[in-house]
């Protein structure tokens, strides 16, 4: 134990370095809002909140392109020269996100300046976008609370999208809903197995699922797919709008009228907060993420708790992956899920392994997500490979800013051996 | 072993030496390193037959398959030249993640830092005209490698300066690296003429890597790559177990406490060992352009930096059990494709295979639950009767 408190005291000197570099990323951003983001003094950027038909309508939202970015460059520098001068301390993350979400917000002012975009729609995709990086961040939360890392968070994922897809051609939406949790389910077993009994190095059993499903999944998209197309034809869920709430104006749509996915990711989200800091068993899982041994010796079933912990983490991803087939088109394609799963570990770090962290952070990527494909629809002159990969720069310059600022469980990563 | 490890003091790393053991256990027995893969093959056979069973392939194609695997793969000079053709990139970019493994560095990127690797040689290959074959080619390999190298250091750099998990750095610059290429191959100076899709321009005749088989049929594959890879097999055994830096590699990989103790500087390190596997892997990728492809084209590393992840985990990250593991698994993607063709069962079962290769692999103890008389009273014999 007296290691552990030392080897936590000789961080300082990384966490200066990286206050510097967080504050330095930040500093570049508001130079490049500053200086790439010019529009006209005049122009000014339309966003439209209401539909005519709506039944409460608002006006639309105007705002003065230039004067906010450079308002938004000025906060960013603000922010930077403060990180880079005074260290970050507990403000890191907060600082980070603030920024990312100033620089999301120039971008999208700079880039509708003399036209006009509906911010509903966009905060709409931006949820929808969020449901299943937040999903994951929670699958991933689930085991690293427990002391097990889930790289395997993504074949969890592409394993539930596929089941998703599979079983809902077969026997209908909710069946295949039930399907792709009980794959994740499964995977989470194998993982479980393979970390918590066979004391397979966690971060290779992760890769290795990840390998082992993006392999089942291909081989039977291009074995049996193409052939029976019938069984890669789900019927998505569509969304529906909850009575009297759905007509606020922008939370309406943005909250209560969205699709399964949507409602289940808020309330797992919270089902899990609760479970996590406000039940005995949270506590206990907790323990045993941070002081296994302790842990046992009150009398708390190490092996069992991580097991079920790891299981129901895939079941939860597994229900995020179904997202992708179910809850968009319907459809299964080979390796779908294209890396949100590990956008969704860094959502995990970002939001502090706790879940309305992650919940928010997830939130941030669905919106650099939405953001990019609405600025490839309004023509803006940056080539759209290079929008699409600001979730995995953002991701990387989470990842850098923060590691170490937020601590994850002690005992993370290391098998447990009972004496 | 964990037990020994805990026991073995409060010292520095118990738990860090416990997370690497499976993947660098540099004094396993001889079962562990022959009678564990070959153990692990077979399950993987079985699993993928069953497999190919449950998506209703009839058991005689499934037969069928497994001997086209065999066919495609030694059953003639033109199979073997196709496993040596394949293996190369594999041993290449395995070798780099087994060093960084070493090092205590899970270089997942190594696709990405090919990617990269492989579009610099490419653009270097056409865009420098006029140079002959002992000029151009080194240069064009050599680019390939410096990009994978620095683009790899971004990582190392990210985990020294600022603890970074290398992990989710390297995934996350491996989908950057995609996207880059994208956008790359739609540059006019890149693109093919005339073309609207992305694909580059063809690798000039000065840059290609000439095949050696050629004298004897002009269809065989095999180029001069075969001997920068069993070059660098060599100089990479060097490295490792005679050269300070990699004993500073070793050292840091399984005792990160006592390597500080010893005066090595961690973040340096970090940074060489990445820097190292990344220029491996960018000279794979650089090879596969200049020596197969003939230019670039979205998606020209087809998962070949995954597969070597599982080549240095099968290879025990030893730069000869690289090789091995390396022309194992080149035998299996030409056996692969041989098996599509005549057996019609798709290709990704070989990724299927592979993976539980490594599980097996990893999970020693799992294997031997599995097959206990192969690890305890048997000195030798085939696990084929297990």
């Amino acid at each position: 134990m007296g290691d552990a408190v030392s080897r936590q005291e000789a961080g300082p000197r990384l966490i200066d370095w990286r206050a510097s570099v967080s504050g330095g990323v930040l500093i570049a951003l508001a130079l490049v809002v500053a200086f790439l983001l010019d529009t006209p003094w005049d122009s000014v950027s339309t966003f439209r909140i209401s539909r005519p038909r709506d039944v409460w309508a608002v006006g639309n939202l105007t705002v003065p392109s230039q004067w906010f970015n450079v308002a938004a460059s000025v906060l960013l520098a603000f922010l930077g020269t403060r990180l880079f001068l005074k260290g970050g301390g507990r403000w890191t993350a907060v600082a980070l996100g603030i920024g990312l979400v100033v620089l999301a917000m120039a971008f999208l002012v700079w880039a509708t300046a003399g036209k006009a975009i509906s911010l509903t729609g966009m905060l709409q995709a931006t949820v929808v976008r969020a449901v299943p990086i937040a999903l994951a961040a929670l699958g991933g939360i689930l085991c690293e609370r427990v002391g097990v890392i889930n790289i395997a968070i993504e074949g969890m994922l592409l394993a539930g999208a596929f089941a998703g897809a599979m079983f809902g051609s077969l026997m209908g939406g909710w069946a295949g809903i039930i399907c792709a949790m009980i794959t994740g389910g499964v995977f989470g077993l194998l993982l479980a197995a393979l970390v918590i009994t066979y004391r397979v190095d966690q971060i290779i059993a992760g890769v290795v699922i990840n390998l082992f499903v993006l392999g089942l999944t291909s081989y039977v998209s291009s074995q049996v797919f193409a052939e029976y197309r019938w069984l890669n034809k789900a019927s998505p869920f569509r969304s529906f709008k909850i009575p009297v709430l759905g007509d606020i104006p922008l939370i309406g749509p943005v909250l209560f009228n969205q699709n399964l996915f949507v409602y289940g990711a808020l309330i797992l989200v919270t089902l899990s907060t609760y479970y996590l800091f406000h039940t005995r068993h949270g506590l206990r899982a907790r323990a045993v993420g941070e002081h296994p041994r302790a842990a046992d010796t009150l009398g708390i079933d190490v092996i069992k708790t991580r097991y079920a912990h790891v299981i129901v983490a895939g079941m939860v991803a597994g229900f995020g992956g179904a997202w992708f087939t179910l809850g968009s088109v319907g459809r299964f394609d080979e390796n779908m899920t294209f890396g949100r799963g590990f956008i969704g570990l860094a959502a995990m770090i970002f939001g502090r392994w706790h879940p309305l962290g992650a919940l928010a952070a997830a939130l941030i990527f669905g919106f650099a997500d939405s953001l990019q494909q609405k600025l490839s629809i309004l023509n803006t002159p940056i080539p759209s490979e290079f929008l699409s990969m600001a979730p995995y720069i953002a991701t990387i310059v989470v990842v850098a800013g923060l590691v170490g600022q937020a601590r994850p469980p002690a005992a993370i990563g290391k098998p447990y051996v009972k004496e | 072993m964990s037990g020994e490890a805990r026991s073995s003091g409060p010292a520095m790393s118990p738990d860090m030496k416990a997370l690497l053991v499976p993947a660098i256990d540099s004094r396993s027995s001889w079962r562990e390193l022959f009678i564990l893969p070959l153990a692990a093959m077979f399950l993987a056979m079985l699993i993928g037959a069953l497999i190919m069973m449950a998506t209703s392939v009839a058991p005689e194609t499934i037969l069928q398959s497994f001997i086209a695997m065999a066919h495609g793969s030694v059953g003639s000079i033109h199979a073997i030249s196709e496993t040596l053709t394949a293996a190369i990139p594999l041993v290449l970019a395995g070798l780099g993640i087994g060093l960084a493994f070493r090092a205590g560095l899970f270089n997942i990127g190594a696709e990405g830092q090919m990617v990269v690797g492989g579009l610099a040689a490419a653009i270097a290959s056409f865009l420098v005209t006029g140079l002959s074959i002992w000029l151009h080619l080194p240069l064009v390999l050599l680019v390939g490698l410096a990009i994978g190298a620095v683009y790899a250091a971004i990582a190392g750099l990210l985990k020294a300066a600022t603890g970074a998990h290398e992990v989710i750095s390297t995934i996350m610059l491996n989908l950057i690296s995609i996207r880059l290429l994208d956008y790359m191959l739609r540059q006019p100076f890149i693109q093919k003429e005339g073309r609207s899709d992305p694909i580059s321009k063809a690798v000039l005749e000065t840059a290609e890597l000439p095949r050696i088989l050629e004298f004897l049929d002009g269809n065989l594959r095999l180029h001069a790559g075969l001997f920068i890879m069993l070059a660098a097999v060599a100089v990479i055994y060097w490295l490792l177990f005679r050269s300070k830096l990699g004993f500073a590699f070793r050292i840091s990989g399984e005792n990160p406490g006592a390597a500080r103790y010893a005066g090595i500087r961690a973040g340096l390190t970090i940074v060489m060992a990445m820097a190292i596997a990344g220029a491996l892997a960018g000279l794979a990728g650089a090879i596969q352009v200049s020596g197969v492809l003939g230019r670039a084209t979205p998606g020209f590393t087809a998962g070949i930096g995954f597969d070597a992840i599982a080549v240095a985990l099968l290879g025990r990250s030893h730069p000869v059990g690289i090789l091995l593991a390396g022309l194992l698994f080149g035998a299996l993607e030409a056996g692969g494709r041989q098996m599509q063709v005549d057996a019609g069962v798709s290709i990704d079962m070989i990724g299927i295979m592979q993976a539980l290769i490594i599980i097996f692999v990893a999970a020693p103890l799992l294997v031997r639950r599995i097959f206990p008389p192969l690890f305890r009273e048997r000195p030798r014999g085939g696990e084929e009767n297990g």
